[in-house]
């Protein structure tokens, strides 16, 4: 029952502040959640009014990161949650809640439905690629990115064919593509959607080994000032690469709230011998342990970059093995052969290796790692 | 051996049960909605935690309880509104004025029946605590189920769920043992979980459960039954896994070859020992040390009090039997093999171990278990000591023994436990199997 706290206590001074909430009451989107709650109150079996508040509080989630308002999200939709043929719009609010919990299949049968109501739904086809490019399946990704590129052209359906060009060993096509789509109409995006834009960039550059072009693409990101905490992991990965921990420490300075950018402030910590890297690293095996106590089983490529930066090779492999096979996006494939690497088993690292042969997929960092693990044959 | 020798790293691997919590891998294309914002992986969802403790009582275990819940002040908040000025901050001044509400809120949503009658909750002053998401109140409560209790129109549950759950819950069917139903935020967060950390006796191990929507009325038995059939269990593992256990096999017979031998130093040769008896003594001296050194060092490890690098303990191993192998080609310590066994017995311990953790020890019945594992083991190896010692005495004088089992036995057994080490220490792929 002790993750990582002390023993029970009783606060002495009233005002003592033991918990700060995510947003203020009168913030606009709590003023938003509020409105969309008395709508949904009033009438919790209207669809359309159960849809709103749900999609709101996942996109919550979205913009802070905490997973409580997937929670929130699928009991208000309880009273569909369970039936098979639900109405479209549901379908779409479940799905991104499903593929959230790793239910991708489900996710995946959610949208099919939804493109079959509504052809049209950009939205819908969007997730369908996004989950596609998850799973690692390329052809399905590269059908759903022409489809929304049909519906909705520019720089982002863009950045979704590029995605599935880089998955098929066609990266600098890919890049050069997005580049052109990102300089004639990339001024014309919110930030947000600038940002994953850039991050795309920042990305594809890395994958070519171009880490000083990754490097300011993502410094590009990082001034347009909309937090992005992925943004964040990729530029904090992309400076651990590189060697430069240092640079992760004053990055990510207070921002382990994120269990992503723990990991990476942990990583750094431990490659800089900095002496909060034992603080950081037991704080996050405490979540990861809570999170398995109670089955969750979603975070297991972070679980196993820890478990390697901490020696415990079995554990890190055992765990990137299984995340493989949910997962496979060149970062699951990574762990994979790292965690192969370490434990000095060639042989799990098959998987990967058909993966990427059954793709053609060129990545110059897999292909190093796979090359160290043919020579402990 | 059949369980993998050639990368020990397989069998810690099947240790590992855990994970992790929900990752929005597909943030990517989510731009596009408009909603641009990115899920991240960060925070927790929401889980309680519950723990529950029988107290000593005159109607037997079971009838009186102590109780304590952690409920975190996010889930609270969205449920109650504890942020009385609206400043996105919760101070124990907001939360202490609230507690009666909360205890109610909260204990109208946990029943707990006891051999089918019902416990009337009772809320105890307030705590606060850190998770590792934050802070939670921790609320004490007593369970009282005696059959004089008050009954419990007042520990009904406010939400009542489904009708199906909540009759198997009341004990008209199953009337035995502990039931729980937990109904908390039931329908506010589809996600949230309860985690239960059941305790028959006190500091006596825990039985851990979760609940959720789909698992809201659960079920629990004391643990005295499935104590003794973990008992049984773990024994047949415990000679099965000496009998497969190839290494530790090798490395007793190493030491039992010469037991019915005895070495002569002057003309550096072995002679036939003198008496039955004096053969069974040699042998019970070893198998006894070998015996209290591993299980000493096995139930550390299986403890989790004790631990070692997997790799040097199986290198150790191999080790051992070639040391012990060679000491019977180039005696030098023949007087004392028992004190070979006991200090390569706690070695040996540790590979008992691993073992044990690959199958998992039942968290509820964790030392009967062990001691089940402990007690097979012995009784494996003393099959082997049966079925060795008589053939072994039976043949002593003849040059078969002399030469074909002890000398040859013993290079086989020296070369073959080589390559165990030069696999197990350096990787290196030299053992047939």
């Amino acid at each position: 029952m002790q993750p990582v706290q002390a023993a029970p206590r009783l606060p002495s001074q009233d005002s003592e502040v033991l918990e700060r909430l995510p947003a203020r009451a009168d913030a606009p989107r709590a003023r938003e959640r509020a409105r969309l709650q008395q709508a949904w109150r009033a009438a919790p079996q209207d669809v359309a009014a159960a849809v709103a508040l749900a999609q709101h509080d996942f996109d919550t989630t979205a913009a802070d990161g905490d997973p409580r308002h997937i929670g929130h999200a699928q009991a208000t939709l309880a009273p569909w949650w369970s039936l098979a043929d639900p109405p479209w719009a549901v379908r779409l609010v479940r799905a991104q809640l499903r593929q959230f919990n790793h239910d991708f299949a489900g996710a995946v049968q959610d949208l099919q439905a939804v493109v079959r109501a509504q052809p049209q739904s950009a939205v819908a086809w969007a997730w369908l690629a996004a989950i596609a490019l998850v799973q690692g399946r390329a052809q399905d990704a590269g059908t759903a990115c022409q489809r929304l590129a049909s519906l909705q052209p520019g720089p982002l359906a863009v950045a979704c064919q590029s995605q599935v060009q880089a998955l098929i060993g066609q990266t600098a096509a890919g890049l050069a593509a997005l580049q052109q789509a990102w300089q004639t109409a990339g001024s014309a995006l919110a930030p947000e959607q600038a940002v994953w834009v850039l991050t795309r960039l920042g990305e594809l550059h890395a994958a070519l080994g171009d880490t000083a072009a990754a490097e300011q693409r993502f410094q590009q990101a990082l001034a347009l000032g909309h937090e992005d905490v992925y943004l964040r992991a990729a530029h904090a990965d992309l400076l651990l690469d590189t060697a430069r921990p240092a640079q992760v420490l004053q990055a990510l300075e207070g921002r382990g709230r994120a269990d992503l950018l723990l990991l990476r402030l942990a990583l750094a910590a431990q490659a800089q011998r900095d002496p909060r890297a034992e603080g950081w690293t037991r704080e996050l095996a405490a979540r990861f342990e809570a999170a398995a106590r109670r089955g969750d089983s979603t975070h297991d490529k972070e679980a196993s970059r820890l478990a390697l930066a901490q020696g415990r090779t079995a554990e890190a492999l055992a765990l990137a093995a299984r995340n493989f096979e949910v997962q496979k996006e060149v970062a699951d494939a990574r762990a994979l052969l790292e965690a192969a690497l370490a434990a000095r088993q060639p042989a799990a690292a098959q998987p990967v290796r058909d993966w990427m042969k059954g793709l053609g997929l060129q990545y110059a960092r897999l292909q190093a790692l796979l090359a160290q693990l043919e020579a402990l044959r | 051996m059949s369980r993998c020798l050639k990368t020990w790293w397989c069998q810690a691997a099947a240790r590992w049960t855990a994970a992790v919590a929900p990752a929005a891998r597909a943030w990517a294309l989510l731009a596009l909605a408009g909603a641009a914002a990115l899920p991240v992986q960060a925070h927790k969802p929401s889980d309680s935690y519950l723990r529950l403790q029988a107290v000593p009582a005159e109607g037997g275990a079971g009838t009186r309880w102590q109780g304590q819940w952690d409920i975190a002040l996010r889930d609270l908040d969205h449920a109650l509104g504890l942020d009385a000025d609206g400043n996105a901050e919760i101070t124990w001044g907001e939360l202490r004025q609230r507690h009666g509400e909360i205890a109610a809120y909260a204990l109208a949503r946990l029943e707990m029946r006891w051999q089918g009658q019902p416990c009337r909750l009772r809320a105890g002053p307030q705590w606060v605590d850190e998770h590792s998401d934050g802070a939670y109140t921790v609320l004490p409560f007593e369970a009282d189920c005696s059959a004089t209790a008050p009954t419990a129109a007042a520990s009904a549950p406010a939400a009542a769920p489904q009708e199906a759950a909540a009759s198997a819950a009341g004990g008209h069917a199953a009337a035995t043992g502990l039931a729980l139903r937990y109904s908390l935020f039931a329908d506010l967060d589809a996600q949230h979980r309860g985690l239960l950390s059941l305790h028959w006796q006190a500091d006596g191990p825990a039985v851990s459960a979760v609940f959720g929507p789909t698992q809201a009325v659960q079920h629990f038995e004391p643990g005295q039954a499935s104590g003794w059939r973990a008992f049984g269990q773990y024994l047949v593992e415990g000679v099965w896994h000496i009998w497969i256990g190839f290494d530790h096999i090798l490395f007793l017979l190493s030491l039992l070859l010469p037991a019915v031998l005895v070495w002569r130093v002057e003309g550096r040769h072995w002679v036939p020992v003198q008496g039955f008896r004096r053969a069974t003594v040699e042998v019970l001296k070893i198998v006894t040390a070998f015996t209290l050194a591993h299980s000493l060092t096995l139930s550390l490890a299986a403890l989790g009090w004790l631990s070692l690098p997997a790799r040097w303990v199986e290198s150790a191993i191999a080790a051992s039997v070639v040391l012990a192998a060679l000491n019977n080609l180039w005696p030098w310590m023949q007087q004392q093999r028992w004190s070979v066994a006991l200090a390569f017995g706690l070695v040996h311990g540790f590979g008992f171990a691993s073992v044990l953790a690959e199958l998992g020890l039942p968290q509820q019945a964790l030392a009967t278990a062990l001691l089940g594992f402990n007690v097979g083991v012995e009784l494996g190896q003393l099959a082997i000591v049966a079925v060795f010692l008589p053939l072994a005495y039976a043949l002593r004088a003849t040059a078969f023994y002399r030469w074909g089992v002890m000398v040859g036995g013993s290079v086989l057994i020296a070369l073959l436990a080589a390559a165990w080490f030069a696999d197990r220490a350096f990787g290196l792929s030299l053992a047939p199997f």
